[in-house]
């Protein structure tokens, strides 16, 4: 590493831009952890982008896949990383070598925004390590603030675990133990770090058993009800009682927690799975916040580069640069466009105050349109979004049927008739619906642990709590298979296919589907 | 510089070796590969490679975007786009393009064919297995521990665990210390190989049979070239009269005419005489026809010349006959008559693409 970290430093007029930029972002309030600059070629780069921008990663062959990929498509010239920046306290980031300076000023400019609102924003409080993973309050914190991110460590560590059990148990058994579980690796509960500590479950009072007796005589009640048979039968009814209770008591929304913690596995793959977990979870605040994050730092490197930063020689190529970044294309969604836009819609609405009770209930399109009351709130109110909002709730809170209309926003779906995606429609409700449905769960289906002791023969059963569209069949079957070799013994999932509701179920051996009702 | 990626890079070929040997009679029998070959490398679609999910069936899911377009408007023309499958077929087959080496290519033919490794001829011959040790791991035979490495790790466990001391530097290594030197096996070919293909352009074969020798050799020319250091081709096309071309004509040209296999043999051994001492080379004539021969005497003419100079000088002689709706086919059994019993002699017949792969495993099965 310390040759490397020597070999990519940032040169002397690199660093002049830095401190530069730096200033720029504080002078305009971002706060921000100590952030790294490291060149790398862009083989390097496609390697960081491929271990999801971490320098060391535990063995596996999807990076070497991602890595293919991206190094195919910058030798065709597809595609081209420009920024990477890992949420680490100090943060570290990438620039490309070999790309125009007005490109680097671009990307330290999006950086400092990134980092920013990984310090800020409240969901990713969740990756404070000496909070333990559990987020308290969602107060946000002032400058001050250093909490414990040190990620790159933590999942170098977790590199050089997996890489031990790889010399004890070989390549091919860890490797094939770690295809499944990453199988499982959405199977997590997005909001666990924010539900408080986990009380001891507190035993309810429960009735004590009574054990009927017969009506007897006192002289004959020793007799007719024997102490022994009394307390047999009492033990069976205890016995029963306990056996009615489930386990879990409550569905387990964190499937991995729970295999972790029940599932008969051998230490090695314990190990192996909590680190998958823990880097499942790392990776949980920034698929909460994509379109937020996006937004908010292309809005920065947009204002720091045209207000402050840029040459009026740059502009030209920053306008390419900024149209490429924020293009859209038919059947994707852009974050870094929708985020921007939206960022600077709500700042037109709390700048000119088209907000509150008054604005809502107006009626009147002109008046709404040249609604101005001269708030000048748009700044502040950025900041307080950007710390106590995630995509759900930001969407849910600021869009509106006028941003739909100005944004040219449409749902769109697969239609049979034509064999091709169209689009459905331009309706607000419509809109906010769809994008609302696919942030929820980070874009998962909803799976949760109901019974570990499935029709009394120690079978997992799940649920997939069905909202409307179905699963992916051949995936689901080939996700049974990987939690059957961590549980052990059969494992069924309870979903709706086609509208009807199916147990699919698979043993270890063969495949089932069959009718289910709850 | 090497990057880290490399080991996983390395693992995700090996699983693409595995779904290329997983379809390699389909890329045999529908020549699909022949197209895609650059200099060393062949670039190859294998299906994608994906981790299972619990995930939404694509289909359904539909999405939000934005930009102009009327309600109903189909998007784009039905391309590829993330999260969407194909029309009217399973979700999620996408193909991935990945360049392999000839030379990997040629290993994953040997194990799905079980082919057995070549053993080259001649003194030029030198050991090629060389095992060399390269690194060093945590687990391995007390005979190969390293002794410098572990007594570093050990110094840097105590370091850190605070038991090292300064004025009584005793280190003792723990089973968790121990580090042991690994090794690798490499395998460098060193003997030099000639191939001569051999190839019938009368009349009566067409391009369909044509493709088939073309498709053969790609496979002939991989597994070869795999065990020798160097890998010669030359060509020669005949109808009456033979004469060498390049590869390119080799398979291109179309002549009319009858047939006089003697006069190939005659080309090729006069090729092997002035070229390929058979005591430094090793020879492999291919000879590819439908067996529709001139005469009865050529036939015979082609025998001696077999039994005299081509057969002894070469590591094996292949004869593949193509079937074609004019040729007699008669060769086959002719060479079968004489050389009955002699197993540096290969005959395959080839009927059509699907047997191909049969017709490889025939050549190369014996292992010479």
């Amino acid at each position: 590493m310390s040759q490397d970290a020597r070999k990519n430093q940032l040169p002397g007029y690199l660093r002049a831009e830095q401190e530069r930029i730096e200033a720029v972002a504080r002078g305009y309030g971002l706060d921000f952890f100590p952030t790294a600059f490291e060149m790398a070629s862009y083989d390097q780069m496609n390697e960081l982008a491929a271990l999801g921008g971490f320098p060391t990663r535990y063995p596996h062959w999807r990076f070497g896949m991602e890595y293919e990929r991206l190094s195919k498509s910058s030798e065709y010239g597809l595609s081209r990383i420009y920024e990477m920046v890992i949420n680490n306290n100090p943060a570290y980031a990438y620039l490309l070598e070999g790309n125009s300076l007005t490109d680097q000023r671009l990307v330290m400019a999006h950086v400092y925004g990134h980092v920013d609102f990984f310090k800020n924003n409240f969901c990713f409080r969740a990756t404070d390590e000496d909070t333990d993973g559990r987020v308290i309050d969602a107060a946000p914190r002032g400058a001050d603030y250093s909490p414990l991110r040190r990620w790159i460590d933590r999942f170098a560590n977790h590199a050089s675990r997996v890489r031990r059990h790889v010399e004890r148990h070989g390549i091919d058994r860890v490797e094939s133990f770690l295809d499944h579980c990453l199988s499982l690796e959405n199977l997590i509960d997005p909001w666990q770090p924010f539900r408080g500590r986990v009380s001891p479950q507190t035993e309810v009072d429960e009735e004590p058993i009574e054990v009927p007796r017969l009506a007897a005589k006192d002289y004959m009640d020793k007799f007719i009800n024997p102490e022994d048979y009394l307390d047999a039968r009492r033990r069976s009814l205890e016995a029963e009682r306990e056996r009615k209770k489930r386990f879990p008591a409550e569905p387990a929304r964190d499937v991995l927690a729970f295999l972790i913690e029940h599932a008969p596995l051998e230490r090695w793959e314990r190990d192996v799975l909590s680190a998958i977990r823990t880097e499942a979870y790392y990776f949980v605040p920034q698929m909460q916040t994509k379109i937020m994050n996006e937004g908010w730092a292309s809005y920065w490197h947009s204002r720091m580069m045209t207000e402050k930063i840029l040459s009026a020689a740059e502009i030209v190529d920053y306008a390419d640069r900024n149209a490429s970044v924020l293009a859209t294309a038919p059947g994707q969604l852009n974050p870094y466009k929708l985020g921007v836009e939206l960022y600077r819609h709500v700042e037109e609405r709390w700048d000119r105050g088209q907000f509150g009770r008054e604005w809502e209930e107006c009626r009147d399109y002109d008046a709404k349109r040249s609604w101005d009351m001269r708030l000048g709130a748009g700044r502040e109110k950025l900041f307080q979004v950007r710390a106590l909002y995630n995509d759900v709730t930001f969407i849910d809170e600021f869009l509106t049927p006028e941003f739909v209309a100005e944004q040219r926003l449409y749902t769109f779906g697969y239609s049979g008739k034509k064999g091709a995606f169209a689009i459905e429609s331009r309706q607000f409700r419509e809109v906010k619906e769809k994008l609302l449905f696919q942030l929820t769960n980070l874009g998962n289906p909803i799976v949760e642990v109901l019974d570990a002791n499935h029709a009394n023969r120690g079978e997992l059963l799940l649920r997939h709590v069905h909202q409307g569209i179905d699963l992916q069949k051949d995936y689901a079957k080939a996700t049974l298979e990987a939690l059957v070799r961590c549980w052990k013994r059969p494992v069924a999932v309870a979903t709706i296919l086609e509208q009807k509701p199916v147990l699919l179920r698979h043993d270890g051996r063969q495949h089932f589907e069959e009718p289910f009702s709850a | 510089m090497a990057l880290k990626i490399d080991q996983d890079h390395a693992r995700f070929r090996h699983i693409v070796r595995g779904r290329i040997r997983e379809n390699l009679r389909q890329f045999i029998s529908k020549g699909e590969l022949l197209g895609r070959k650059g200099k060393d490398m062949v670039s190859i679609p294998v299906p994608q490679i994906d981790i299972p999910r619990f995930r939404f069936g694509s289909r359904d899911a539909g999405g939000v975007s934005q930009g102009d377009g009327d309600v109903g408007d189909p998007l784009g023309d039905g391309q590829e786009r993330p999260g969407s499958g194909k029309a009217g077929q399973g979700e999620g087959q996408h193909s991935l393009e990945v360049e392999v080496s000839v030379d990997e290519l040629a290993d994953v033919l040997g194990e799905e064919l079980e082919l057995p490794a070549i053993k080259p001829k001649g003194e030029a011959r030198i050991d090629e297995d060389a095992e060399r040790y390269t690194g060093i791991r945590r687990v391995g035979p007390e005979s190969l521990r390293h002794f410098r490495r572990t007594y570093r790790e050990a110094l840097k466990r105590q370091i850190i665990s605070g038991t090292f001391d300064v004025e009584r530097p005793v280190i003792l290594p723990t089973p968790v210390d121990k580090r042991f030197r690994a090794w690798k096996a490499t395998s460098a070919p060193v003997a030099n190989a000639v191939i001569l293909y051999m190839m019938d352009v009368s009349g009566s074969m067409g391009d369909e049979q044509k493709q088939i020798v073309r498709m053969t050799s790609f496979w002939l020319d991989a597994w070869l070239g795999r065990h020798y250091k160097g890998l010669e081709s030359r060509f020669i096309i005949h109808d009456s009269s033979a004469r060498e071309v390049d590869r390119e004509t080799f398979f291109r040209t179309k002549e009319s005419g009858g047939t006089m296999i003697s006069s190939a043999y005659k080309l090729c051994k006069s090729i092997i005489e002035n070229e390929y001492p058979p005591d430094e080379w090793n020879i492999y004539p291919f000879h590819f026809s439908d067996g529709d021969n001139w005469s009865m005497d050529d036939t015979l003419a082609c025998v001696d010349l077999l039994r005299q100079s081509l057969i002894p000088w070469s590591n094996m002689f292949a004869y593949g006959q193509v079937e074609s709706p004019y040729g007699s086919g008669q060769f086959v059994k002719d060479l079968r008559g004489h050389f009955k019993g002699d197993d540096k002699v290969v005959l395959s017949e080839i009927p059509n693409k699907d047997a191909i792969v049969q017709s490889i495993k025939d050549f190369l099965g014996k292992g010479r």
